[in-house]
């Protein structure tokens, strides 16, 4: 086949099945909830309720589309569209197996780092435009809260990259060959993992969504399929997190031959997504400047601690020491 | 001598023999007459009196006296407002009524001695019209600001159909819109501190973290607290004035509903209040019945609060587990009552029916499956970290000052001192029962939390103990002013089959007295004080509900926290909406 077109085949499928699986997961972690808390969730819909999902997203499609008159009206409506566009970005850098993947970055991981950070002027615009005091509250605490847990996903991220020697991520997957990276870099993992859900705000940490204080936060005054395109993109950031989680820190695509490597790789990933929706089952919220204090105090410090630690093992375990 | 007649002599000696004039009333509260000249001095009298002062205002209320048949000996009074203090040394209540005779009466405001004050006198102004001189902030405060009249007076309709047809037009829509305009200067509050300029955020009324139709007005500096401003009222349903309309036996479900988690805890101080008005003694059986059906309804109250208050800190699965528990505990209650929420079940002299057969299994099923839940929420809520990150240090405030702001309840015992209306002042037989009273040590949102906790666990032991002990006999008074009789004897005498008639046609005619009567809620302390005028309904029903001091605190202990901790200091104070409106 064309190399062309087999890359465009490959683009439009991993766009297709991780637009899938975000939807799908809005279902799942509905059931997973209802599970975990003694009730049955959503099972009227379809086989098991499997069709809930399409139905919610029927009706979320022909709601309609309003704009509020007091809110900013360009800016209202770019928002929601960087949150889907950062991360489905984000997911043409990840190998799901040596040969599926849309892009082989040699910088994959400060790609990655680029665009979450972006994804932060999604919440604050989508806060500012809204032209509302619980929106603005939302953003601001989402803008600090992203932007500071960053600091650490970065650093704690730089551990593997000095193990591996590179920020390519294929090449990452490869270096794993031998041990996956989260039994060395534990330290690391947890901090890559905490920060990961910060950076998603969910559950402990959807802080600038906090329902119980700011109603819903930056997404208060979004309504039909904007809404939804802030809705679905948590769920793809989560997909995204723990893809990444899988990559980094459990050996990718790798795993016995009797699957293949995909499947591993879903399968990881799957648990990763599990373990989300469990904390956001059992923990409560902490305060903002609990967050921030934990942040600063306790893991970058932390990571710091591993990046050094990391760099003086690499360097003296390096042949030629 | 008497408590009654020890206070009412050290009154006189202080204030000059002639000063008061005593009342006597079926609950023998002290009931003194103090003219207005000169109720503020007694008051704080009462207050900083050397030997076992009176520290807290229990209750602030007023009484519409010119629709009044029989009150002789009583000061001629136009509208009598009503003070009731407890003083806990002595473990009593005083009365004091002060007579006001003009069209346009006025007293001297007491929110000088007791915070707690100031709402009250809020409520008497715009019920009954009557003005408080030196009041900080005399708004209406249950009624739109825009409302005519005042709803407590005997002239003011109770019912719309009195009221003709309601109309808008325009220039009155416009008028009430402007009203709704949010002025800060109005609610008391500045717009800038130093060179900042405070930001107003408007918290309801229909917002998730309030629990019901509260809204909060915050005064912020970036999420801190500057002052909090609660515009309570939408709740409100005219309890008190539909008191006036009902009998005295079909008033009992609108009681219910007063409270509406507390279920038959609501007709328990109604049912007691009315009882003593007619001196009725009601059955050992009935008693054991009450106290057993009412600790059901502080379990499931607690536990609705429970799940709610985790949920408020960001916890989504205890809310399920313990609605879930709350259903096992409305098995056991509709199997019983017949009703779940609102069963309505009390009456005057017993209770409606007796026990089911096979309620000790239900019961029993429920004591045996209950411990083991509270185990698992101590688990997941009360020992997690983050939510003790959330909870301890915050909310804080001593036993003086719960008193000063007339707290009771959990609220009051989580500050450590051990107050329970149980233990203190048994009534239907409570000092009968072996049970502790948990307190706290701290008054923060934990201690509050733990105490409620406890108090589950202690309102199990005594659902157990009645399980274990109830007495047989009668499950209803054989006093005539029972409502309804029990039909079964109607069938033997002329007698009771004339005093069933009456009173299930017109209702039981109680004879022309007073009495309070309060138990301890859910919530805190919660009195019915009643006045009979010799006819089949109430006088006057003043329903003094604990939400209604413990929300008027919250501003007060809520000043230089966040807004997330607002939450927790909501959550933890437990108010609900319908008992501080009513």
């Amino acid at each position: 086949m064309n190399p062309i077109w087999a890359h465009i085949l490959t683009l439009v499928l991993v766009l297709l099945v991780m637009v899938t699986i975000a939807a799908g997961l809005i279902y799942v972690e509905r059931r997973m909830l209802a599970v975990w808390q003694d009730r049955l969730g959503p099972n009227r819909t379809g086989p098991f309720g499997l069709l809930q999902v399409l139905a919610d997203m029927i009706k979320i499609f022909f709601k309609e589309d309003w704009i509020p008159k007091f809110a900013d009206k360009r800016v209202f409506v770019l928002a929601p569209m960087i949150i889907m566009m950062t991360i489905l970005m984000t997911f043409a850098v990840i190998p799901f197996t040596p040969l599926i993947s849309v892009i082989n970055l040699n910088i994959g991981v400060l790609f990655f780092l680029a665009m979450s950070s972006l994804g932060a002027y999604s919440v604050v615009l989508a806060g500012w435009s809204s032209n509302n005091k619980y929106s603005l509250l939302g953003a601001i605490r989402g803008s600090a809260q992203m932007l500071s847990y960053e600091v650490f996903m970065g650093i704690s991220l730089m551990g593997v990259v000095v193990m591996a020697g590179t920020f390519n991520l294929h090449d990452i997957v490869m270096a794993q060959h031998s041990i996956w990276y989260f039994i060395p870099q534990f330290v690391g993992f947890i901090v890559f993992f905490i920060a990961g859900i910060a950076e998603t705000h969910r559950l402990p940490f959807d802080i600038p969504e906090a329902e119980s204080e700011l109603v819903a936060g930056y997404h208060s005054e979004y309504s039909g399929m904007k809404f939804g395109m802030f809705f679905v993109g948590e769920y793809l950031g989560i997909t995204l997190i723990s893809a990444l989680i899988v990559t980094l820190y459990f050996g990718g695509w790798r795993g016995p031959h009797f699957l293949p490597p995909v499947v591993w790789f879903l399968i990881k990933m799957f648990v990763f997504i599990l373990i989300f929706i469990l904390m956001r089952a059992s923990l409560p919220r902490p305060r903002y400047d609990q967050l921030m204090s934990y942040g600063w105090k306790i893991l970058l410090p932390l990571s710091l601690l591993n990046l050094l630690i990391t760099g003086a093992c690499v360097l003296y375990f390096a042949p030629g020491h | 001598m008497s408590e009654t007649e020890n206070i009412v002599s050290a009154l006189q000696n202080e204030f000059g023999a002639g000063f008061l004039t005593l009342q006597n009333t079926k609950d023998e509260f002290p009931t003194c007459w103090i003219s207005a000249d000169s109720i503020i001095e007694v008051l704080s009298y009462l207050k900083n009196i050397h030997d076992r002062p009176y520290k807290m205002l229990h209750d602030l209320s007023a009484i519409d006296e010119q629709a009044r048949n029989y009150r002789q000996g009583q000061p001629e009074s136009r509208f009598t407002i009503v003070y009731t203090l407890l003083s806990f040394e002595r473990n009593s209540f005083i009365r004091l009524k002060v007579p006001l005779t003009s069209e346009n009466p006025s007293v001297r405001t007491a929110t000088k001695i007791w915070n707690a004050a100031n709402w009250y006198e809020r409520e008497v102004y715009d019920m009954f019209g009557v003005l408080f001189e030196g009041h900080p902030c005399l708004r209406r405060i249950l009624m739109p600001q825009s409302w005519k009249g005042h709803p407590l007076q005997k002239c003011h309709p109770a019912r719309a159909t009195e009221m003709g047809p309601f109309q808008l037009p325009e220039d009155k829509q416009e008028e009430e819109q402007a009203l709704l305009q949010f002025k800060p200067e109005e609610w008391g509050l500045d717009q800038v501190s130093g060179n900042d300029e405070l930001m107003f955020l408007n918290l309801g009324p229909q917002h998730p973290g309030t629990h019901g139709v509260l809204r909060l007005v915050l005064q912020l500096d970036g999420e801190h607290i500057v002052n909090i401003v609660p515009d309570i009222g939408f709740h409100h349903r005219g309890a008190e004035k539909m008191a006036e309309r009902q009998s005295w036996h079909t008033y009992i479900p609108y009681t219910d509903r007063v409270e509406y988690l507390g279920g038959v805890m609501n007709n328990f101080p109604y049912v007691m209040a009315v009882e003593k008005l007619g001196g009725i003694e009601i059955p050992d059986r009935a008693k054991v019945i009450r106290i057993m059906m009412s600790e059901f309804f502080r379990i499931s109250s607690h536990l609705v609060w429970y799940g709610t208050f985790a949920q408020d800190l960001g916890m989504m699965t205890p809310v399920f587990l313990t609605f879930y528990d709350r259903e096992k505990i409305f098995d056991v209650v509709s199997a019983i009552c017949g009703d779940r929420m609102h069963p309505n079940w009390f009456r005057i002299g017993g209770v409606t029916q007796d026990l089911p057969n096979g309620w000790e299994t239900l019961v029993k099923d429920f004591i045996d499956y209950f411990p083991k839940q509270l185990k698992l929420y101590d688990k997941m809520v009360m020992k997690n970290s983050l939510f003790k990150a959330r909870t301890v240090g915050i909310g804080v405030y001593t036993t003086e000052e719960a008193i000063d702001w007339g707290i009771t309840g959990p609220g009051l015992r989580a500050t450590g001192f051990d107050w329970d209306f149980r233990k203190k002042q048994p009534y239907s037989g409570f000092e009968n029962f072996e049970f502790d009273i948990p307190t706290g040590k701290n008054g923060d949102c934990y201690d509050r939390a733990w105490v409620r906790v406890q108090e589950m666990r202690q309102s199990l032991r005594i659902i157990e103990q009645c399980l274990k002990n109830m007495p047989g006999g009668d499950y209803k008074s054989s006093n005539p002013l029972t409502t309804p009789p029990r039909k079964e004897k109607t069938m033997h005498d002329i007698e009771t089959l004339i005093n069933h008639f009456l009173n299930v046609t017109w209702g039981p005619v109680l004879p022309p007295n007073e009495a309070i009567f309060g138990v301890e809620a859910t919530k805190g302390y919660n009195s019915y004080y009643l006045i009979s005028d010799g006819s089949t309904t109430s006088y006057r029903t003043r329903i003094r509900t604990p939400s209604f001091p413990h929300l008027q605190f919250v501003p007060y202990i809520s000043k230089g926290y966040t807004i997330p901790d607002l939450m927790a200091i909501l959550g933890s104070v437990d108010y609900v909406l319908s008992d501080v409106d009513r």
